[in-house]
C-alpha cells in the first residue's frame, strides 16, 4: 500500500529534478517577439530549468533582452548567415543539434507561424507527436488544447520522451522582463546551412497601431463594413482607445483589408481586454479566435447574428451611423 | 513534374456547432453532417490547377481514416483528380490517429508513388493541429511551403507566397516539395454532376498502414473533452449614449 504512493513520490521527484525545457525564442534580428515571453511562463509552469535559443542573423538584441527575463537559466546563441528568413530547413538541424546535446525533456515556441512553422518539423525528426497551441499545462505530460474551433477542450497526455509544443500567448501572462540573470552561451555550431529552400522577401504591413495579438482593445471589421475605404470608420474609432484592429474572414477575403487581420480559428486568436466586432455576424470561425476576450461588444444591424449570443453589450444598429456617433462621443 | 499527391480528410462539417460527449471522451460524430475539411478543398483545387497548366501530370487524392473516408476521396476526384488511395483506419486506432502517423504514411505513398509534390491543407478544422505538411517534409527531407497564398513553378523549383504573422512573405523552394494551402491560395470548384458520375469510375486503392510499413501506435491519450465555459449572457443596449455608459461602467474609457 505504502509504496505506489512512495514509488510515484519518488518518481515524480527524480523527473522534477531532470525536468529542463527548451524555448525556441521568435524575433526579428531586431526585437524579441513579446509571444517569447508567454511561452517562457508555460515553460515555467511545467517547471525545471529554462533554456531559450536564438537563432538568427542578428542575436544581440533578442538574447540580450533574454538573458535579464525571470527564470531563464541560460540562452544559446546562433548567429548565422545560415538563419536568414529564419527557414525551418535551417533551424531544424540547429534545434536538434541543441536537443542533442542538452537533452530537453521540453521543446517549446509561440504558436506563431513561425512556431507552427518550425516545430512540427523538428518534432518529425524527434519521432514524437507535437502538440500544438496548448491552452493551460495540467502537468509535465499533460496538457490542455482547443479542437473544433474552440468549440471542446482537450486535455491530452502525451506518452512521447520528448514533448514538442506551441504555446497560444493569450492564455499565459508573459514573463517579467527584468529581474533574470541568464547565461549567454554559444549555441552548438554546425553547418546549418539549407540548400532545400531560401527567403526571398517580406512585404509586411506597415501599422503604427499596437500588434493585435497583444492589444488591450481591438476594434474589428467585417462584410458590414462594405470596403475597404469603410474601414477609415473602425480606424478613427480605433484611433480613440489607442486599439489594434482586427477583421473578419470575410473582410479579407473581400480585400477590405490584408490577411494578417483576419481573427479567427485559422487568423489570429487574441484576448484583449475591450473587443468591438462591427458588421459580424459572428460565425463559429470567428468566434473561435476572439471568444477569451474579457468585454466584447458587438455593433450589428442584425438583431440575429450570433455574435450577440457572446456579446456583453450589443447594439443593433446601422454601423454606418453608429460608429461615427460613437466615436464622436468618445 | 508529373505527380502529385494531395492529402484529403473527411472532418465535422465546418457549419456544424459540435457537441462534447456526456462521458467526456470526444465529440458527437455520429449521424452528423462530414465533408471534406475546407483547406484541403483548396489544395485539390491547387493540384488541378497545375494539370491544367500541364505542370503536372496526375493527381493522387489520399485519405486517411474510416471506410467513410472513400466518400471524400470520391469528391476530390470528381473536382479533377486522377486517382485515389485509401488508407484504412477506423476504431478506436483513428481516434488516436495524430499528424505524425498520418505524415509518415503520405511520405511512404510520396515515394512509392513517386510524387514530386504533396498539397495538403494547413490545417484540419477538427483537431486544428496544423503539423501534417511540416512533418511529411521532414519525414521527406524535402522543403516545405507552409501557408501558401500563391505558388509559382520556376525553371529551378517553386516561388511560394506565405501567409505570416506581419503580412506575406516569399521563398524558393527545390523540388521535390511539400506545400500546405491557406484559404487565400485559390477558390476551389464545385464538382458537377458528370464529374461525379465519371468520379465513380476512376481507381481508388485501398491499403492499410501496416501495408506501407508505418506503425500507427498512439503517442497521446485523451485524459477528457469538455465543453468550453459558456460566457454570461450580456444584454443589449438601446442607443450609443448607453453603449458609452457601459464602456465607462467597465472601466473601458
Amino acid at each position: 500500500m505504502f509504496s505506489s504512493n512512495a514509488r510515484n513520490l519518488i518518481r515524480s521527484s527524480l523527473i522534477n529534478r531532470c525536468k529542463s525545457t527548451l524555448v525556441v525564442a521568435e524575433h526579428n534580428n531586431e526585437a524579441l517577439n513579446p509571444i517569447t515571453l508567454n511561452t517562457i511562463s508555460a515553460a515555467k509552469k511545467i517547471g525545471g530549468d529554462v533554456t531559450v535559443l536564438v537563432a538568427g542573423t542578428k542575436c544581440g538584441p533578442a538574447s540580450e533582452a533574454l538573458a535579464k527575463v525571470e527564470g531563464v537559466a541560460k540562452v544559446l546563441v546562433a548567429e548565422n548567415a545560415a538563419f536568414k528568413g529564419f527557414t525551418p530547413e535551417s533551424i531544424t538541424p540547429l534545434v536538434l543539434a541543441a536537443q542533442s546535446h542538452f537533452k530537453f525533456t521540453h521543446i517549446l515556441a509561440g504558436a506563431t507561424a513561425f512556431g507552427k512553422n518550425v516545430l512540427p518539423r523538428v518534432a518529425s525528426k524527434l519521432d514524437v507527436s507535437p502538440i500544438s497551441e496548448i491552452i493551460d499545462v495540467k502537468s509535465e505530460d499533460t496538457f490542455v488544447r482547443t479542437i473544433y474551433a474552440g468549440n471542446a477542450i482537450l486535455t491530452l497526455r502525451s506518452t512521447d520522451p520528448v514533448k514538442v509544443i506551441t504555446v497560444r500567448g493569450t492564455n499565459f501572462a508573459p514573463a517579467a522582463a527584468t529581474g533574470g540573470s541568464g547565461a549567454v552561451e554559444q549555441a552548438p555550431t554546425g553547418d546549418y546551412a539549407s540548400q532545400l529552400s531560401e527567403f526571398v522577401s517580406q512585404e509586411l504591413t506597415k501599422s503604427d497601431r499596437p500588434e493585435l495579438t497583444g492589444a488591450k482593445v481591438i476594434v474589428s471589421g467585417g462584410r458590414g463594413l462594405k470596403s475597404g475605404d469603410n474601414f477609415k470608420l473602425l480606424y478613427d474609432l480605433a484611433d480613440k482607445f489607442g486599439a489594434a484592429v482586427g477583421a473578419s474572414r470575410a473582410a479579407v477575403d473581400a480585400g477590405y483589408v490584408p490577411n494578417d487581420l483576419q481573427i479567427g480559428q485559422t487568423g489570429k486568436i487574441v484576448a484583449p481586454e475591450l473587443y468591438i466586432a462591427v458588421g459580424i455576424s459572428g460565425a463559429i470561425q470567428h468566434l473561435a479566435g476572439m471568444k477569451d476576450s474579457k468585454t466584447i461588444v458587438a455593433i450589428n444591424k442584425d438583431p440575429e447574428a450570433p455574435i450577440f449570443q457572446v456579446a456583453d453589450i450589443g447594439l443593433v444598429a446601422d454601423l454606418f451611423k453608429a460608429v461615427p456617433e460613437l466615436t464622436g462621443k468618445l | 513534374m508529373s505527380r502529385v499527391l494531395v492529402g484529403v480528410k473527411r472532418v465535422v462539417d465546418y457549419a456544424v456547432k459540435v457537441r462534447v460527449k456526456p462521458d467526456k471522451t470526444g465529440v458527437v460524430t455520429e449521424g452528423v453532417k462530414h465533408s471534406m475539411n475546407p483547406f484541403d478543398e483548396i489544395a485539390v483545387e491547387e493540384a488541378i490547377k497545375l494539370k491544367e497548366k500541364k505542370i503536372a501530370s496526375e493527381i493522387i487524392a489520399v485519405s486517411v481514416g474510416p471506410t467513410q473516408s472513400q466518400e471524400v476521396i470520391r469528391t476530390a476526384l470528381a473536382m479533377g483528380a486522377d486517382r485515389g488511395v485509401h488508407v484504412e483506419v477506423s476504431g478506436k486506432d483513428y481516434d488516436l490517429l495524430q499528424p505524425i502517423h498520418v505524415s509518415k504514411i503520405l511520405a511512404k505513398l510520396a515515394l512509392d508513388e513517386k510524387a514530386d509534390l504533396i498539397i495538403v491543407g494547413k490545417q484540419a478544422i477538427d483537431d486544428d493541429s496544423n503539423q501534417t505538411a511540416q512533418m511529411t517534409a521532414a519525414v521527406l527531407d524535402w522543403p516545405q511551403g507552409t501557408f501558401c497564398n500563391k505558388i509559382e513553378k520556376t525553371d529551378a523549383g517553386l516561388n511560394i507566397t506565405r501567409e505570416i504573422d506581419g503580412g506575406l512573405e516569399t521563398i524558393k523552394t527545390k523540388i521535390p516539395a511539400v506545400l500546405s494551402a491557406d484559404l487565400r491560395l485559390n477558390t476551389p470548384r464545385y464538382a458537377t454532376l458528370p464529374n461525379i458520375m465519371k468520379a465513380k469510375k476512376k481507381p481508388l486503392k485501398k491499403v492499410t498502414p501496416k501495408d506501407l510499413g508505418v506503425d500507427t501506435t498512439p503517442r497521446i491519450e485523451v485524459v477528457s473533452v469538455e465543453e468550453p465555459p459558456v460566457r454570461q449572457a450580456g444584454a443589449l443596449v438601446p442607443d450609443v449614449d448607453a453603449l458609452v455608459g457601459k464602456l465607462k461602467e467597465g472601466g473601458h474609457i
